[in-house]
């Protein structure tokens, strides 16, 4: 699905990421460890082709087309979604009619999906203007719904969200990529095998977001370097237990 | 009433220079018109343009000027009285009470102007208790060269009355220069509620020169929105609201477009005078070229008043965009904000749009659509589609 290659990015002239190497296959969902600063914010600005984010050397490569120079909209309409940790707010422009913007040519029924995510009450809002964190967080999850993306980048979901509000985020992720128990219920067990769940990359550096949705691998990006790829809920222990510079010795 | 203070005398703000002379004060008068079903339908179009339908659908009434005449007055309503300025003085022996009384003839020289050489204007006012359901519409329309118009409106919600007027103005598609001179007083009484909302629609040489006065009494709203999405020669005005009872309203929008060669200097002056007043005045202006100068002032005389001023402008890719917020509070206890943003469209939001699968020229669209878009109550439905033809037009000059 998304295959990253010695992939080398300058942001305002200095390197950020250094020759990282990540492939995330079909119906997977990653978790992106790092500390603040350690880059990973930039890995995906850089995959969703944000200006700024340079791209010095190497390939991204989606769903088997080279998409490192490809403009932000047809990387998108390619199949991959993005939900920031702090989006811009859009002085009169309806939460509503960004949703039904982001179903494109698919037709969304923007109640339906604002019911799932908990968000009617915010429909007539101006689009992310004076919303809490967690709020910010649902008209993300909301906005990718009516996208369905097939790769899904999140980007510190769990940040800003309060406590009791992160079990939602949580349920809500699930039914974004196609899976977790509720899921299965709902659809019962054949269903879920007919359908594909979604890839996912999810960035977090406290790891708390591991409580609520299922991870098949971690990475930790540490100083711009990729330096340890294994079971996720495995490098939440060790970064827990000895921090992230430990983690980064171990691994080179 | 009492002598109400300079504010709409005049100023040092107002100019009496720039205006070129050699226009004429006189037109062809037209045959006023009983039935509008004869109307040019080119001229129907242009006064459609600005919110004037000529098949008075969904309208309590109607008033059409053209040139220096009167060309028809109608009214379906017995809760409105509609008519020409002239008549209105003859009808009404109190009405000369009301005239010149919120704008000092000595203003300028475009209110002498007016009052040397006066070419009628409407008279519009809901009856004490009245709830006018449908708006009033009222058209002013110049169809000959170089004509310089001066029309005097009076516009009186009596007592616990409720009326909204739509004003249009426009001039034929064909000419090139000329003047509008608009002296506008409106009385807004207790507890009654005045929604103004005035669009302009007027040729690429034209002066423009409305001089505005409101006032309100205890309990009384007035709602004023002003649009003026294209090309005018220049345009000044700077009305000015005294909210003279306790718990009176006023709230100011303006939505304003200017391309290249456009010179737009509008405001709003609030005068807070009394307990409990609020005022509000919103502005969003983009300019593709042209000069906007967007005022606003609030002066704040009493205890527990509050008022907000909100001025944001973009410049797609030239022109001059000045912003000039001013508050005034004269005794403790006044609540005054404002907040003024000049600039171009975030990059940010233009690629957080396209990374929801938006092209650039779609994102930017929807960016300039939202920053037009300041929910004004009761704007005739053409309207939204004007906004977004101007905004698809302006497309180019913001990529």
């Amino acid at each position: 699905m998304l295959k990253i290659e010695d992939l080398v990015v300058e942001v305002e002239g200095r390197t950020i990421l250094n020759r990282i190497n990540l492939e995330i296959p079909e119906g997977e969902t990653h978790i992106l460890f790092g500390p603040n600063g350690s880059g990973k914010s930039t890995l995906m600005m850089t995959i969703m082709g944000f200006s700024g984010y340079r791209v010095k050397s190497g390939h991204i490569w989606f769903k088997g087309e080279d998409i490192t120079r490809m403009p932000i909209h047809e990387r998108a309409r390619l199949g991959i979604g993005v939900a920031f940790q702090r989006p811009p707010a859009i002085n009169g422009l309806k939460t509503r009619d960004v949703v039904s913007l982001c179903a494109g040519q698919k037709s969304a029924n923007v109640e339906e999906l604002a019911q799932k995510a908990n968000f009617t009450d915010f429909l007539d809002r101006d689009l992310n203007l004076n919303f809490s964190g967690g709020e910010m967080k649902r008209s993300e999850m909301l906005q990718l719904m009516a996208q369905s993306p097939d790769l899904v980048l999140l980007d510190e979901p769990e940040s800003g969200v309060d406590l009791e509000n992160v079990v939602l985020l949580g349920e809500i992720i699930n039914e974004l990529l196609g899976r977790g128990v509720r899921q299965r219920e709902k659809e019962g067990p054949i269903a879920h095998h007919e359908k594909k769940s979604k890839s996912a990359l999810v960035i977090t550096h406290t790891g708390h977001i591991l409580n609520y949705i299922t991870a098949d691998k971690g990475h930790v990006l540490y100083n711009g370097v990729l330096c340890c790829a294994r079971n996720a809920r495995e490098i939440l222990q060790w970064i827990r237990e000895y921090g992230y510079e430990e983690c980064f010795r171990c691994a080179s | 009433m009492r002598e109400l203070d300079d504010k709409n005398k005049a100023t040092a703000r107002d100019d009496n220079s720039s205006h070129k002379p050699g226009y004429k004060d006189q037109a062809d008068p037209h045959a006023y018109l009983e039935q509008l079903d004869n109307v040019d339908p080119e001229e129907a179009r242009q006064w459609l343009n600005v919110g004037v339908d000529i098949t008075g659908q969904n309208r309590s009434g109607t008033f059409i000027q053209k040139d220096c005449s009167v060309l028809h007055s109608g009214c379906g309503s017995a809760d409105v009285e509609i008519m020409g300025i002239s008549q209105a003085l003859q009808t009404h022996g109190w009405l000369s009470d009301y005239m010149w009384r919120l704008v000092s003839p000595e203003k300028d020289d475009y209110t002498r102007m007016t009052r040397d050489i006066p070419h009628e204007g409407y008279f519009i006012r809901s009856l004490p208790g009245a709830q006018v359901a449908e708006p009033v519409q009222s058209c002013l329309y110049i169809s000959e060269e170089g004509l310089s118009q001066h029309v005097h409106n009076v516009v009186i919600a009596e007592e616990n009355s409720s009326i909204h007027i739509i004003t249009g103005c426009a001039t034929a598609e064909h000419l090139r220069s000329g003047l509008h001179v608009g002296v506008s007083e409106f009385y807004v009484k207790k507890n009654a509620t005045l929604h103004f909302t005035m669009i302009h629609r007027w040729g690429e040489q034209i002066e423009v020169r409305p001089r505005t006065g409101i006032y309100v009494e205890e309990g009384g709203t007035v709602v004023s929105n002003y649009v003026s999405l294209r090309p005018v020669g220049s345009l000044q005005m700077n009305p000015v609201t005294y909210l003279a009872g306790k718990d009176s309203v006023a709230r100011f929008n303006s939505i304003l477009v200017a391309p290249p060669g456009c010179e737009l200097d509008t405001g709003s002056t609030v005068i807070l005078e009394h307990p409990g007043a609020r005022a509000e005045i919103i502005s969003r202006a983009i300019t593709t070229g042209g000069t906007i100068i967007a005022r606003g002032e609030m002066d704040a005389r009493a205890e527990g008043v509050k008022g907000h001023l909100e001025c944001k402008g973009l410049i797609l890719k030239e022109g001059i965009m000045h912003a000039i917020p001013e508050l005034v509070g004269r005794v403790p206890g006044v609540d005054m904000s404002h907040e003024a943003a000049v600039g171009k469209i975030d990059q940010r939001e233009i690629e957080y749009l396209m990374a929801r699968g938006l092209d650039e020229e779609t994102a930017v669209s929807t960016i300039v659509r939202g920053f037009l878009n300041v929910d004004i109550e009761g704007l005739p439905p053409g309207l939204a589609e004007e906004i977004d033809q101007v905004v698809s037009e302006t497309q180019h000059d913001a990529i």
